[in-house]
């Protein structure tokens, strides 16, 4: 699967759409024995691998099972501390499920938003009026592609294009920037610019023209939902060399 | 089916003026139902026509008249600029497929606008953009005018003026 995932942002910067298309990562579980070789810490209220890299568990994964019940956090199902638990040589021997962790909603809310923010600095940082903003961000493992609409309603914005309510009577104004359209994709996927249009004119047919779709809201429409799926699929069937067409 | 959309278009109207006494207040329902249809059309345009942006009046005006209209009413206004200061422009319409079967208005309903909806797609189209408008009719064949024609003022134009820090 080369698209990891689908997000839209509304002018405001919040999350209104989100979608996961990536395969089910490769979660590993195993057996083992007191004591245990791989070094685990504690990390923004998660256990997290911290060295001993082996076989499929990588350092970063978190722990997301304890002899198949599921963690919550940093606390086992049962309410105990998964750290002492580990530590205590007669809990074992232990199957322990170690994989990246999965983002939570509120996390994914709180990225779109950060985002939003980065997205208007960049605009403004350009040295040329009139920039698009944050067109792709790349890395070695995915490639973020954004594409910002024209349309956006106007309004009295601080200089990041937050609302601020300044109460000011002065005729300068910064535009409250268009619905953004983000997609995560491998590297190598070619032709995600056809892609963030086709997901344009889906966002604009399935959502926009659904008479109890309110603007700005989370998008909740199943027609929208069934039509991103499909034009996804249609995109990595293309591969790294773009659709045909 | 450009036949339903048409009598389904003059069903809306004569339903509205069944409604509403005054003719006022069917022309301002018609405009806030196109502004609410205009805010939403918008995309549905900019994603169908990968149109760049326009960088003058002059150019929007003719997107509107070349682009837009025939995409969606499968006619051609014509574009003339009425104002010296370059922000009043009027479409003339020769060929109006809402009016296909209205003969003429009724004689208590003189002042309806009877496409009144144009006016408010394009009123609420142009705002979501940042182009503030005022869009009226000013001729109209309905009322025994030669044309129909559609007048656009650009009030003033708010786009991308930084927000300065003194």
């Amino acid at each position: 699967m080369a698209i990891f995932s689908v997000y839209v942002v509304n002018k405001a910067g919040g999350l209104i759409y989100q979608l996961d298309h990536h395969a089910p990562r490769a979660d590993t579980e195993k057996t083992f024995g007191f004591p245990l070789d791989l070094v685990l810490r504690l990390h923004d209220e998660r256990v997290v691998v911290a060295f001993g890299q082996r076989d499929g568990i990588r350092v970063g994964h978190a722990v997301l099972a304890i002899n198949g019940a599921e963690v919550n956090g940093r606390l086992t199902a049962d309410g105990k501390d998964v750290l002492e638990f580990l530590g205590n040589p007669a809990n074992y021997p232990v199957s322990i499920r170690f994989g990246r962790h999965r983002l939570s909603s509120n996390e994914k809310l709180m990225l779109a938003s950060m985002f939003h923010s980065l997205f208007a600095i960049g605009s403004q940082l350009s040295p040329e009026v009139g920039s698009s903003g944050i067109e792709m961000l790349e890395t070695d493992t995915f490639k973020l592609h954004c594409f910002q609409t024209l349309t956006g309603t106007a309004r009295r914005c601080g200089p990041a294009g937050h609302v601020v309510n300044l109460g000011l009577s002065d005729a300068s104004v910064v535009m409250a920037p268009g619905i953004k359209f983000v997609v995560l994709a491998d590297p190598r996927q070619a032709g995600i610019d056809a892609l963030l249009r086709k997901i344009y004119e889906i966002y604009s047919d399935f959502a926009l023209k659904n008479p109890f779709y309110s603007l700005e809201m989370p998008i909740r429409c199943e027609l929208f939902d069934q039509n991103l799926k499909l034009a996804l699929e249609v995109a990595e069937k293309a591969g790294p060399f773009g659709p045909g067409s | 089916s450009r036949e339903l959309f048409v009598l389904t278009y003059g069903a809306l109207v004569a339903q509205l003026c069944k409604d509403y006494e005054k003719d006022e207040d069917v022309n301002t329902c018609l405009d806030r139902m196109g502004y609410g249809i205009g805010i939403r059309l918008i995309d549905d345009f900019l994603a169908r026509s990968a149109v760049k942006k326009c960088r003058s009046y002059s150019e929007t005006a003719d997107m509107i008249a070349q682009v837009a209209f025939k995409m969606y009413l499968g006619v051609t206004p014509s574009v003339s600029c009425s104002s010296a200061a370059g922000n009043e422009f009027s479409l003339i319409l020769d060929k109006n497929p809402l009016v296909d079967f209205v003969e003429e208005l009724p004689a208590e309903r003189a002042s309806l606008c009877y496409c009144n909806l144009l006016c408010g797609v394009i009123r609420g189209a142009l705002e979501m953009v940042h182009l503030a408008a005022e869009v009226t009719f000013l001729q109209d064949r309905l009322k025994g005018d030669a044309v129909t024609e559609i007048g656009i003022t650009f009030l003033r134009k708010t786009e991308d003026r930084k927000h300065k820090r003194n």
